[in-house]
């Protein structure tokens, strides 16, 4: 967002969001958009070899998420993703990580078994796009 | 006092500071009010006994050799909120930038090394190696499985370097490698919206560890093969997943 398109795909994302969990049910981080911090898995952090430094680095990012109270945080990038995963286990938050694109899709009730793996115990049986297909976890 | 002026002797060796000077408003570091907005947002404050104001008091000081043994540039994301509210506009992350290609290539963190050099070594570009073979069997065979599986998705569509397609749709390795289930929702999405879209059968990766590596000449030659591909299909907008 403060890096490339700014507050106003922020706000998109925000209104595409909402439409799919309600607006009772979003929470916004403090502070947000492009005043927000960064989780820390950016810039080759996650590659680096200093993992003590990436996480207190994330430490911030891990205590905004514990203050909103959420279960599950959405995830702009892949980056994103494996470092606040990592921050929700190492820090004990117990938040789950997901893209929109499993949101969307659980919305829209085409979310198959398989296409839940971020997905925490409270929606892996919500709106089961095909049921019958077994997922054989690894 | 003394009786006449001291008069420093010698020109001054160029310095870091010479070296960064171009990025500076007006090539003035004096600009820098010490005001500390930048560390005072920056997680990586305190790491190594290092913060954003710190590093330009040091680099004003003409303390190259403490600034290049440091591994601070490495604790930096590159997130921007340090010159995002510096009221000088002084562009902190770019000088980070420039000092992680001071480091010897060799000598930079390996896991980055590894992965932009994995990348620069396949035509897919990906840095967990995977070949365009790999990728396009994948993609077909996670496809397949989703038209069987899920019959309401029979025309679901996963294309390989379909030409004039609208968007052209990159993907990170990490799918196709280690979880390709991952990929389907998107093309859900794109299938029940009706976007016109195809992946690339190369440059198709979407992540670029040579950035991180301040590699300049991997950045473009990835970014430059990814565009090239995008105009050869005729698409019209490169979508960047990353």
């Amino acid at each position: 967002m403060r890096k490339s398109f700014g507050d106003a795909i922020a706000d998109d994302l925000r209104y595409a969001l909402k439409a799919c969990i309600g607006e009772e049910n979003f929470i916004d981080m403090q502070p947000n958009k492009s005043n927000n911090y960064c989780c820390g898995g950016g810039g080759g952090f996650l590659q680096s070899g200093f993992p003590e430094e990436r996480r207190g680095y994330g430490k911030i990012k891990d205590d905004q998420i514990k203050e909103t109270g959420a279960t599950y945080v959405i995830a702009g990038c892949h980056n994103c993703h494996a470092q606040i995963h990592d921050l929700s286990e190492h820090f004990g938050g117990g938040y789950h990580v997901v893209h929109f694109w499993t949101i969307l899709c659980l919305a829209l009730g085409i979310l198959s078994p398989k296409e839940r793996a971020y997905l925490g115990p409270d929606l892996k049986k919500v709106n089961v796009f095909h049921d019958e297909i077994e997922v054989f976890e690894v | 006092m003394a009786e006449t002026a001291i008069k420093l002797g010698g020109k001054r060796k160029p310095n870091l500071l010479d070296e960064l000077r171009e990025m500076l408003p007006q090539g003035n570091l004096n600009l820098c009010l010490t005001c500390g907005l930048c560390s005072s947002g920056c997680p990586s404050s305190s790491f190594d006994d290092m913060d954003p104001r710190k590093f330009l008091r040091m680099l004003s000081l003409g303390m190259d050799e403490e600034i290049l043994a440091s591994r601070w540039p490495w604790f930096c994301s590159m997130c921007q909120r340090c010159s995002r509210v510096c009221p000088m506009q002084i562009d902190i992350p770019q000088m980070i930038y420039k000092l992680r290609q001071k480091v010897p290539r060799s000598e930079r963190p390996k896991g980055i090394l590894h992965s932009c050099d994995a990348a620069l070594a396949n035509e897919s570009l990906s840095a967990m190696g995977t070949s365009p073979e790999d990728f396009e069997w994948i993609v077909n065979d996670v496809l397949e499985e989703t038209q069987t599986d899920q019959p309401e998705f029979k025309d679901l569509e996963a294309p390989l370097d379909k030409e004039g397609a609208h968007f052209l749709v990159n993907q990170n390795s990490r799918e196709p490698m280690t979880e390709p289930d991952e990929m389907v929702p998107l093309w859900k999405i794109l299938h029940q919206v009706g976007a016109s879209w195809t992946y690339p059968k190369t440059a198709w990766a979407a992540e670029n560890y040579c950035l991180f590596m301040a590699d300049d000449e991997g950045w473009e030659h990835i970014t430059r093969k990814a565009a090239e591909v995008t105009d050869k299909l005729g698409c019209k907008i490169f979508l960047n997943t990353e």
